[in-house]
């Protein structure tokens, strides 16, 4: 576990150190992310050590999530006066994002499927 | 409070201990509400330690700055968490390479979708303007989202409360919209919470199945990227072209 953990504390800090260096607009752990993901390709899949650390760190990746949510208790003010026009933009925002994927994406892939299933 | 407890309340309010372990007892209570409920969307652990924490934060009148200093601990996290990502990416990886066409294609409509109706609603309902460049990048995850909205003028640290909101607004309306349009394609499903609803809706595909996990995985990363890229050129554009 110790060896994967640092495995993905290496890689974060390559990212984090490419993103600086060349000032990307991109968060250094999703530079890490890509860079390990190319060097599982390249040199086969992860061991057993490094998926048992990926799955723990995932299952609970909600829990990572809850120190920035609780920064909401600095903007009572903003949210006092704007709660209507921000809830409703996330709410009907977020709905229409799913949507337009999903549907898009399914309908792609339906085509995709039915004209292989023609070739065939 | 007596002179004992008060020295008590002065330690733990400038250690870290406090702030760290409330963070996880309140996760670990919400996670087990959410089990009690079978998982249900509505039941979302993420919410349910936020409003537990708001609330002791508020009634204590603690600073959020002291409790972060604790649950930064926690928070940092998310940098290894999000390199993890790349393990179930590389699982998928043969499918992923299938479907590149369809999925490049719903990635860019369901990007601009994300950004460019937010900001229209917020607009039309009159939201200020620091608030509707905080509201563009709501969708990608939060590093990402706070790095774009900086640029845009917005508020980084009000940006990552509406990106958690819609981290949890995704988790739990993904699964009512997808009975509703007839979806039940995991990859599809995946890939577009995974694109709104970036970390949070990640968890909960996971929570669904490894395939779903994985394609939401990919969106988030993907819709970071597209978002990082372009709502940086897109943004100013749109405000002089609808005179904001």
């Amino acid at each position: 576990m110790i060896a994967a953990l640092t495995l993905l504390l290496v890689f974060q800090l390559i990212g984090e150190v490419i993103a600086r260096a060349l000032a990307l607009p991109i968060p250094g752990p999703v530079i890490g992310m890509a860079l390990l993901f190319l060097t599982l390709l390249v040199r086969g899949g992860p061991g057993e050590d490094l998926r048992q650390t990926a799955g723990t760190l995932l299952q609970h990746l909600s829990l990572l999530f809850v120190p920035a949510g609780t920064g909401i208790v600095l903007y009572g003010d903003r949210l006092a006066n704007e709660w209507l026009p921000l809830l409703v933009a996330l709410v009907a925002s977020t709905a229409l994002a799913i949507i337009v994927t999903a549907v898009v994406l399914q309908a792609l892939t339906r085509r995709r499927a039915s004209s292989k299933g023609a070739q065939q | 409070m007596t002179p004992r407890l008060e020295e008590v309340w002065v330690y733990l309010s400038a250690t870290p201990l406090l702030g760290l372990t409330l963070t996880l007892l309140a996760y670990h209570a919400a996670f087990r509400i959410y089990q009690r409920a079978g998982f249900h969307p509505i039941a979302n652990p993420v919410l349910l330690a936020v409003t537990m924490l708001a609330s002791v934060l508020l009634l204590t009148g603690t600073p959020y700055q002291t409790y972060f200093d604790g649950a930064q601990f926690v928070h940092f996290l998310l940098g290894p968490a999000t390199v993890a990502l790349a393990i179930p990416l590389y699982a998928q990886w043969p499918r992923l390479k299938a479907m590149a066409a369809p999925l490049a294609i719903a990635l860019v409509a369901g990007s601009l979708t994300a950004a460019l109706s937010a900001w229209g609603i917020g607009a039309l309902l009159g939201a200020s303007r620091e608030s509707l460049m905080s509201l563009a990048p709501k969708s990608v995850t939060t590093p990402i989202a706070m790095a774009v909205a900086e640029r845009l003028g917005g508020l980084p640290s009000l940006t990552a409360v509406l990106v958690i909101s819609t981290g949890i607004l995704g988790a739990i309306g993904a699964r009512y919209l997808y009975r509703w349009l007839h979806i039940s394609d995991p990859a599809v499903r995946g890939f577009a919470i995974g694109l709104a609803s970036h970390g949070i809706g990640t968890a909960r595909a996971f929570q669904t199945g490894e395939q779903a996990g994985a394609f939401a995985a990919l969106a988030m990363g993907l819709n970071g990227l597209v978002t990082a890229l372009s709502l940086p050129w897109i943004m100013p554009w749109v405000e002089r072209l609808l005179g904001r």
